[in-house]
C-alpha cells in the first residue's frame, strides 16, 4: 500500500497512523535479518503518530501528515543517531536537523528510523557498512544494491510508506531498481543538501523511494526547493507536479534511448527487459531515436576521479577531534592519523588514497583536471539530446542483483554497476528509475528515464504513463 | 653587519589581516573577539557532518575595497577553493580559500622612503579565506583549541617581490595597516592577530638577475619583530652564501626571545595542499554597479591625505604624518581648520600643535580615541580663534579646556562667564607694570646686576595683579623698557 492510498483511508476513518505505524514497527522487528534499519525511532514515531491522527479528526492534515517515513543515515537528524554506516560517526549524534528533515516535520510526516547504508554511501552493493551487509528482501543471499540498500529494502518490505536516500552516482536508482520499487533523483541543486553528509558535493542528491509516483510526487514537493542553507540549490520554483497522463499524447513525444555499442555491458535479462519495453513504447506512437553519446567508456573512470577526489576533502572533517570516535591513544600516537585508520572501512579508505592521488600536485592535471574536462563534455552531451528529445530511455543496471560477496574484491566490477546511472549525476540532470519487468529468479528489473534540467513535473507525469502500460 | 654593497635582498610579504565583519565568512557566528571560548560556533564553522558554507557578501565588499585602495583589477567572477590540510584547529581538514582566480590581482601600493620619495610596491593578489581556530599549547595539560576564531573572515595580501629591505619591510607594512584602518575593514592590531605577516626573503649578489633561494619566515606577531626577523634572516644567508654554503628551501620560524629564526619545514616536508575548487560554493560574481558603489565610497588613503594637509594646510611632514596616522584624528583636524572664518597658516599650526600635545595626552590618558572625546571641531576652533588673536592666553587655554570637554560649553561662553577675556590694554598694563616696579625696589637692583630669572618674577607679579588675564606679550614689552 502506498501513502496516497493510505490517507484517503484515514480520511474515510478506515484506518489510522498509530495503527499503521504499530504494522511498520512489526514488519521491522520480524525482518530484522535484512538488517535495513541502524537506528530506530519507534518511541518518537508512535508519539507523532497519536498527533497525526489527531490532526485528521480535526479536519486539519498537513501535506505529509502520517507519511511513515524511512532516513538514509547521512542525512542529519536532531537528536537521532547518523552514522552514515561507519565506525568513526557510530554515536554521532547530531545538533541539527538536514533542511529535508526540517520540511519533512513541518508538513507532518513520521521518521521511523535510520536506514543502513554502505559507508559514507560508497558502495553498489550495501556490503560495506560497519553495521553489516543488508539482505535482499526477496532472497538474502542477494544484495539489495546500495549504497541506499536499507532505504529501498525498507520501503520494499513494508517497514515504511516512503524512505529517502542520496545519489551521487546511482545510490538511489540502483537499489530501487534491485528491490522493485521507484527511485527519483531530481535535478542536481532541487533538493537542499544541507545536513546531507557530504561524499562528492558536486555529485551528491537527495531523492526518494516509494511505491507509486504518487508518493514520490508529494514527498518531492515538499522537500524540494530553494534553501538559503546551500548555496548550490537551485532557485527555481517548484511546480505541483499534477500528475494527469491523460493529457499526455504520446504522438508527440520524443524519446532517445542508446546504441547497442553502449549495451554490451548488460545481461541478457536485463536487456530482455528492455527491449520489451521498447516495443510496448513504439506500438504507443512514441517515436524512438538511438543517439550518440560521445566518450561513453569515460564515464565510469570520470565518475571516480571526481567523486573520490571530492570525497578525500569531504572526509577529511573526521579527525575525533570534535565528535565522533576517537582512537585510543598510546605515547606518539597521532590522534588523527590513528583515529582515521581505525575508524574508516577499507572501501573508504580505498577512495580517500584514489581521491587524494587524483588531487596531488604533478597528478591534478593528468586526472582532476582532465575528469573536470570530461565531465563538461557530459553535460553538453545531455543539453543536446535535451534539445531534440523529451527523455533519455535505458536501463537502470547492466545486470540484476547479485550474490553478496560475489563482486567485494573485485572493486572494479563493482564499479561497473553505476554504468548507467553515474553521468546522470556527472550531467545534473534528472533521473529516475521505476521497476518494468523481472528476472527469471523474479527479481525486479528497473529502467530509467532522464530529462532535462528541472522537468521533473514531465518526468514524473511520463514515468506514471510507463507504469501504466 | 652584512655586506650591503655586494649583496641586495629580495622580500616579497604575505599578509593576513581578519575582517571586521559582524557575522563569520561562512556562517552566521558573531566574530567578537575575546569571547569565551567555544561559544561563537555553529555546526557551519565546527565541520558538523553535512553542514554547508554559505557567502557572507562583506567579506567580498571588503576584499573589494581593498583591491581599489590597492590599485588591484577586481576580478568580475572569481571562485573559492578548498586548501586541504590535515590540523586540529582545522574543524573541515580544509580551509576555504582562493587559489587560481583571486578576487583582486595586480595592484600596488606607494611607500615613503624618506620626506622626498616615494616607491611602488607591487601586490600581486588579494584573496578572500577563512580563519582557522587556536591551538593553545600547554606543556601540563593537553592542546586546548578555541574555534571562535575558526571562519572569521581574512583577506591574504601577496606582494610582488619588490622590497629590499627590512626598513622598507616595515613601511609597506604600516601603509597597509593604514590603508586597512582608513577603509574601516580591519582593526589591523598585529598583537590581537588581526594582521599576521609572512615574509619571502632571498639575496643576490648586486647586478645578478636571477633570484637566489627564498626562505619563507613566519610568526612576526609585532612590527619590530617583522624588521628584526628580515634583518637577521638577511644576514643569515648571507652569511651562509659568504661561507660556500647553499640556501635550502624551507620555511623558518622567528624566535623572538632568541632573536633568531630557525627551520620550521624543509621543502621535502612542504605540504600539498591538495586545492580545487569549492564545490560547496557557487562563484562570485561582482556586479560593475556593486564594485562602482564600493569605488564611491573609497576614502581618500593615508598618503594622498598626508600630501594634502602638507600642500593645503602648509604643515610640515612630520605633523602630517602625526595627523594622518589616525583615521579619525585627521578628519578631526581639517574639520577644526574648517570652522575658521579665515584660515591661515598660524592658526592651522597651532591646530596641529594643540592637538599633538593637549589631544593626544588625554586620549593616551583616558585610553579613548577621538570620536569618543566629548571636544568638537567647533569648539577647538573657537579656542584656537581666540588664542590667536590674543582674546586669551594659552595659560588660560589650558586652564579652561578640561571644562571645555567636560561640560561642552563653547570656549567665548566660558572666558564671558568667567571674566578671562587677555587684557591687551597697553596703558593699564604699563600702569601696573610701573606699579611693581616700584614695590620691588630690591629685585629690581638684583636684576638690574645681573639676575636675569627675576625677570619671570616680575611677569609672576603682574599676572597677579590682573588674575592672569594681561596679555604677556605685553608685559615684556614693558618690563624690559622700565628695566633696562
Amino acid at each position: 500500500m502506498d501513502y496516497t492510498t493510505f490517507r484517503k483511508q484515514v480520511l474515510d476513518k478506515e484506518n489510522s497512523v498509530v495503527e499503521q505505524t504499530k504494522e511498520f514497527i512489526k514488519s521491522i522487528e520480524d525482518k530484522t535479518h535484512l538488517n535495513s534499519f541502524i537506528t530506530t525511532n519507534f518511541e518518537k514515531a508512535l508519539e507523532k503518530a497519536s498527533e497525526s491522527d489527531k490532526r485528521f479528526l480535526e479536519g486539519e492534515p498537513r501535506k505529509l501528515e502520517g507519511m511513515i517515513i524511512a532516513i538514509k543515515d547521512n542525512i542529519s537528524t536532531k537528536g537521532l543517531r547518523t552514522t552514515c554506516g561507519s565506525k568513526i560517526l557510530e554515536n554521532y549524534v547530531p545538533i541539527y536537523d538536514a533542511t529535508v528533515v526540517e520540511r519533512l516535520n513541518k508538513a507532518g510526516a513520521i521518521i521511523i528510523g535510520k536506514t543502513n547504508m554502505d559507508e559514507f554511501a560508497m558502495g553498489s552493493s550495501n556490503e560495506t557498512s560497519y553495521f553489516g551487509a543488508v539482505h535482499h528482501p526477496l532472497n538474502s543471499d542477494y544484495v539489495p544494491g546500495g549504497s541506499s540498500g536499507g532505504s529501498a529494502v525498507s520501503v520494499a518490505a513494508d517497514m515504511a510508506f516512503t524512505a529517502l536516500g542520496s545519489d551521487t552516482g546511482g545510490s538511489i536508482r540502483q537499489p530501487a531498481a534491485f528491490c522493485g520499487n521507484i527511485g527519483f533523483k531530481p535535478t542536481y541543486g532541487r533538493i537542499s543538501r544541507y545536513g546531507l553528509v557530504a561524499f562528492a558535493s558536486s555529485l551528491d542528491q537527495i531523492g526518494t523511494f516509494a511505491n507509486s509516483i504518487e508518493d514520490t510526487a508529494a514527498l518531492y514537493e515538499v522537500i524540494a526547493g530553494v534553501d538559503a542553507k546551500d548555496s548550490t540549490s537551485a532557485n527555481i520554483p517548484v511546480e505541483d507536479t499534477m500528475l494527469n497522463i491523460d493529457n499526455l499524447n504520446p504522438k508527440e513525444l520524443k524519446v532517445a534511448i542508446l546504441s547497442d555499442v553502449e549495451l554490451k555491458n548488460c545481461s541478457d535479462e536485463v536487456l530482455s527487459v528492455y527491449y520489451s519495453i521498447l516495443r510496448k513504447i513504439e506500438q504507443q506512437g512514441i517515436s524512438i531515436e538511438e543517439v550518440s553519446f560521445d566518450n561513453f567508456d569515460a564515464f565510469i573512470p570520470t565518475y571516480y576521479i571526481v567523486a573520490t577526489a571530492e570525497a578525500s576533502s569531504n572526509l577529511a572533517r573526521f579527525d575525533g577531534i570534535r565528535y565522533g570516535y576517537r582512537a585510543e591513544l598510546q605515547n606518539g600516537d597521532d590522534v588523527i592519523v590513528k583515529t582515521r585508520s581505525e575508524g574508516f572501512g577499507a572501501e573508504v579508505k580505498r577512495r580517500i588514497m584514489l581521491g587524494t592521488y587524483v588531487l596531488s600536485s604533478g597528478y591534478y592535471d593528468a586526472y582532476y583536471g582532465k575528469a573536470l574536462k570530461a565531465r563538461r563534455l557530459i553535460y553538453d552531451n545531455y543539453k543536446k539530446i535535451f534539445n531534440q528529445f523529451d527523455f533519455l530511455f535505458l536501463p537502470t543496471t547492466p545486470t540484476p542483483p547479485f550474490k553478496i560477496g560475489e563482486k567485494l574484491n573485485d572493486p572494479v566490477s563493482m564499479y561497473l554497476s553505476d554504468l548507467f546511472t553515474s553521468s546522470a549525476n556527472l550531467g545534473s540532470v534528472p533521473a529516475i528509475s521505476i521497476p518494468l519487468g523481472a528476472s527469471s529468479q523474479g527479481f525486479s528489473v528497473g529502467m530509467q528515464i532522464q530529462s532535462n534540467h528541472y522537468e521533473e513535473n514531465k518526468l514524473l507525469n511520463f514515468s506514471k504513463y510507463m507504469l501504466s502500460l | 653587519m652584512y655586506n650591503q654593497d655586494k649583496y641586495e635582498a629580495i622580500i616579497g610579504l604575505e599578509v593576513h589581516s581578519q575582517l571586521l565583519t559582524e557575522s563569520k565568512a561562512f556562517c552566521t557566528c558573531s566574530t567578537k573577539f575575546g569571547d569565551t571560548p567555544n561559544t561563537n560556533t555553529c555546526p557551519v564553522c565546527l565541520g558538523h557532518p553535512g553542514a554547508l558554507p554559505t557567502l557572507n557578501e562583506k567579506l567580498v565588499e571588503y576584499a573589494i575595497k581593498m583591491g581599489l585602495a590597492t590599485n588591484c583589477h577586481i576580478r568580475q567572477s572569481s571562485i573559492f577553493a578548498r586548501k586541504n590540510y590535515f590540523y586540529e584547529d582545522l574543524p573541515k581538514g580544509y580551509q576555504i580559500s582562493q587559489y587560481d582566480q583571486p578576487i583582486c590581482y595586480d595592484g600596488f601600493i606607494e611607500i615613503e622612503l624618506d620626506e622626498f620619495s616615494t616607491k611602488k610596491i607591487g601586490i600581486t593578489r588579494i584573496h578572500m579565506e577563512e580563519d582557522t581556530g587556536k591551538s593553545i599549547h600547554d606543556i601540563d595539560i593537553d592542546t586546548l583549541l578555541d574555534f571562535n576564531r575558526c571562519g572569521i573572515p581574512l583577506i591574504e595580501i601577496v606582494s610582488e617581490p619588490d622590497i629590499r629591505s627590512a626598513d622598507e619591510a616595515y613601511k609597506y607594512l604600516e601603509q597597509l595597516r593604514q590603508i586597512l584602518l582608513y577603509l574601516g575593514i580591519s582593526t589591523a592590531n598585529m598583537e590581537e592577530g588581526a594582521l599576521r605577516c609572512d615574509a619571502n626573503i632571498s639575496v643576490r649578489l648586486r647586478g645578478e638577475k636571477n633570484f637566489g633561494t627564498k626562505t619563507e619566515v613566519k610568526n612576526l606577531n609585532s612590527f619590530r619583530n617583522v624588521q628584526k626577523a628580515i634583518e637577521y634572516e638577511i644576514q643569515r644567508q648571507i652569511e651562509e652564501i659568504e661561507s660556500g654554503n647553499i640556501i635550502h628551501q624551507e620555511t623558518r620560524l622567528w624566535d623572538a626571545a632568541k632573536h633568531q629564526t630557525r627551520v620550521m619545514r624543509t621543502k621535502e616536508m612542504a605540504h600539498d595542499y591538495r586545492y580545487f575548487p569549492e564545490p560547496d560554493l557557487v562563484e562570485v560574481f561582482v556586479e560593475d554597479k556593486f564594485q562602482n558603489e564600493i569605488l564611491n565610497t573609497l576614502p581618500e588613503l593615508p598618503l594622498q591625505k598626508k600630501k594634502r594637509f602638507i600642500k593645503d594646510y602648509s604643515i610640515n611632514n612630520y605633523d602630517a604624518t602625526i595627523l594622518v596616522n589616525d583615521y579619525d584624528l585627521a578628519n578631526f583636524y581639517e574639520n577644526t581648520i574648517k570652522c575658521f572664518s579665515q584660515p591661515d597658516k598660524n592658526k592651522n599650526k597651532l591646530v596641529s600643535n594643540w592637538i599633538q600635545t593637549e589631544v593626544l595626552r588625554i586620549l593616551s590618558e583616558q585610553n579613548i580615541s577621538i570620536n569618543e572625546l566629548n571636544l568638537s571641531a567647533n569648539n577647538l576652533s573657537e579656542l584656537i580663534e581666540l588664542l590667536a588673536s590674543d582674546k586669551i592666553s594659552s595659560r588660560i587655554a589650558k586652564d579652561i579646556f578640561p571644562e571645555i570637554i567636560s561640560t561642552g560649553k563653547n570656549p567665548n561662553a566660558i572666558i564671558k562667564e568667567k571674566n578671562l577675556v587677555q587684557v591687551s590694554d597697553d596703558a593699564l598694563i604699563e600702569s601696573i607694570v610701573k606699579k611693581i616696579i616700584d614695590e620691588n625696589p630690591d629685585n629690581v637692583q638684583k636684576y638690574k646686576n645681573g639676575k636675569n630669572n627675576l625677570f619671570g618674577f616680575f611677569v609672576g607679579q603682574v599676572m597677579k595683579e590682573t588674575q592672569g588675564k594681561a596679555n604677556p606679550k605685553i608685559i615684556n614689552k614693558f618690563l624690559e623698557k622700565y628695566l633696562s
